[in-house]
């Protein structure tokens, strides 16, 4: 990642958007191939192509959307869906407390930018080298990312039925992005291992005890854990 | 398997659900901020939550079989390649390659 050493503030439309296009070249073009996986994921689970298009550009969860799509090849109930979503996605809610948002002019935009606010995003925004940045240049960024994973899940969609059957394990595209994603997180809080330690637990439990309900069980049993914890802390402080 | 309007139904949830946990804290920010549970949470929250959802990914490994073999040599891939280059893209395809290599020619079936 390179650090911009002289950032000229122009403020020109296009000059923005360039440097939005090269910002999301590192983070933002891996949604691309990961994209392409997940439109061949979709068509191999049997669902119709354009599910790869309505769930990258509608949904913008990268990591619920592959979990969508055991989900509805199950039919599960939408209330289960919902459930899902809202546990796989709550992390967000903690995107509010660094994410630009003033710097976003206008009701329309801050309603994009709080709709794409992806862990990508979050990652590209919130760090020291976007304190400089403006909010079309934010905006943009998020735009140019969103149509990574719009363009490169619909192509694998329609490549997907290309794709012979025959081709398995595609869907541990998934499985590497969580370990990669569970690694930088960790390795972001380093010195704090009981964190990951009581996660890695709850979620051990959970698959042990009530393995139907997984992540239900896991995150109850997560949050728990942290809550004594900040208790315990607090009363030692 | 679902029809379209079973898609669309749970699209729209999924899609209500995500938005609003993306937007709604925004609107009570001040409150969020002065909680000292919050940030003690929000701290640590993305970290557990990613090793939670990456077990989650793991859970129908098919522990006693031969073909389990596949899925454990591509994380070993992906795990290894982070930790020495810490390049995301690079450690997820690198990844991905050997468990559709694997899983679509020795362990086929």
């Amino acid at each position: 990642m390179h650090t911009v050493l002289v950032a000229p503030p122009s403020a020109s439309p296009r000059s923005e958007a360039l440097a939005a296009l090269k910002d999301s070249a590192s983070v933002g073009l891996g949604l691309l191939p990961l994209g392409l996986a997940f439109g061949v994921v979709i068509t191999h689970a049997g669902l119709p192509w354009w599910c790869a298009s309505l769930f990258t550009a509608v949904i913008y969860a990268g990591s619920f959307e592959f979990l969508l799509v055991g989900l509805a090849v199950a039919v599960t109930p939408l209330a289960t869906v919902a459930l899902t979503a809202f546990l796989v996605n709550v992390r967000h809610v903690f995107y509010a407390l660094s994410f630009p948002l003033d710097r976003v002019r206008g009701p329309l935009g801050k309603a994009y930018a709080t709709f794409a606010l992806t862990d990508e995003a979050y990652a590209l925004t919130a760090g020291g080298r976007a304190r400089s940045w403006s909010g079309a240049r934010i905006l943009w960024l998020q735009l140019f990312m969103q149509s990574y994973w719009v363009g490169g899940a619909t192509a694998g969609a329609l490549l997907g039925s290309a794709v012979p059957d025959s081709v398995a394990g595609l869907d541990f595209a998934m499985t590497a992005l969580f370990a990669v994603l569970a690694l930088d997180a960790v390795r972001e809080r380093r010195g704090d291992l009981p964190t990951p330690a009581l996660a890695l637990l709850s979620a051990l439990v959970a698959r042990l005890v009530l393995p139907g309900q997984l992540l239900l069980a896991a995150f109850t049993l997560f949050t728990a854990a942290l809550l004594i914890r900040s208790r315990k802390e607090r009363s030692r402080a | 398997m679902p029809d379209t309007r079973y898609l669309l139904s749970a699209v729209a949830v999924s899609a209500a659900v995500t938005w609003a946990l993306r937007a709604l804290p925004f609107t009570v920010l001040a409150s969020l901020r002065a909680s000292g549970t919050v940030r003690y949470l929000g701290a640590r929250m993305p970290a557990g939550v990613m090793v939670i959802l990456f077990v989650y990914c793991l859970r129908d490994l098919p522990l006693a079989e031969p073909r389990v073999t596949a899925p454990l040599a591509a994380l070993a891939v992906t795990v290894g390649l982070h930790l020495w280059r810490r390049n995301a893209l690079l450690s997820i395809i690198a990844g991905t390659v050997v468990s559709v290599a694997l899983a679509s020619t020795l362990f086929a079936g």
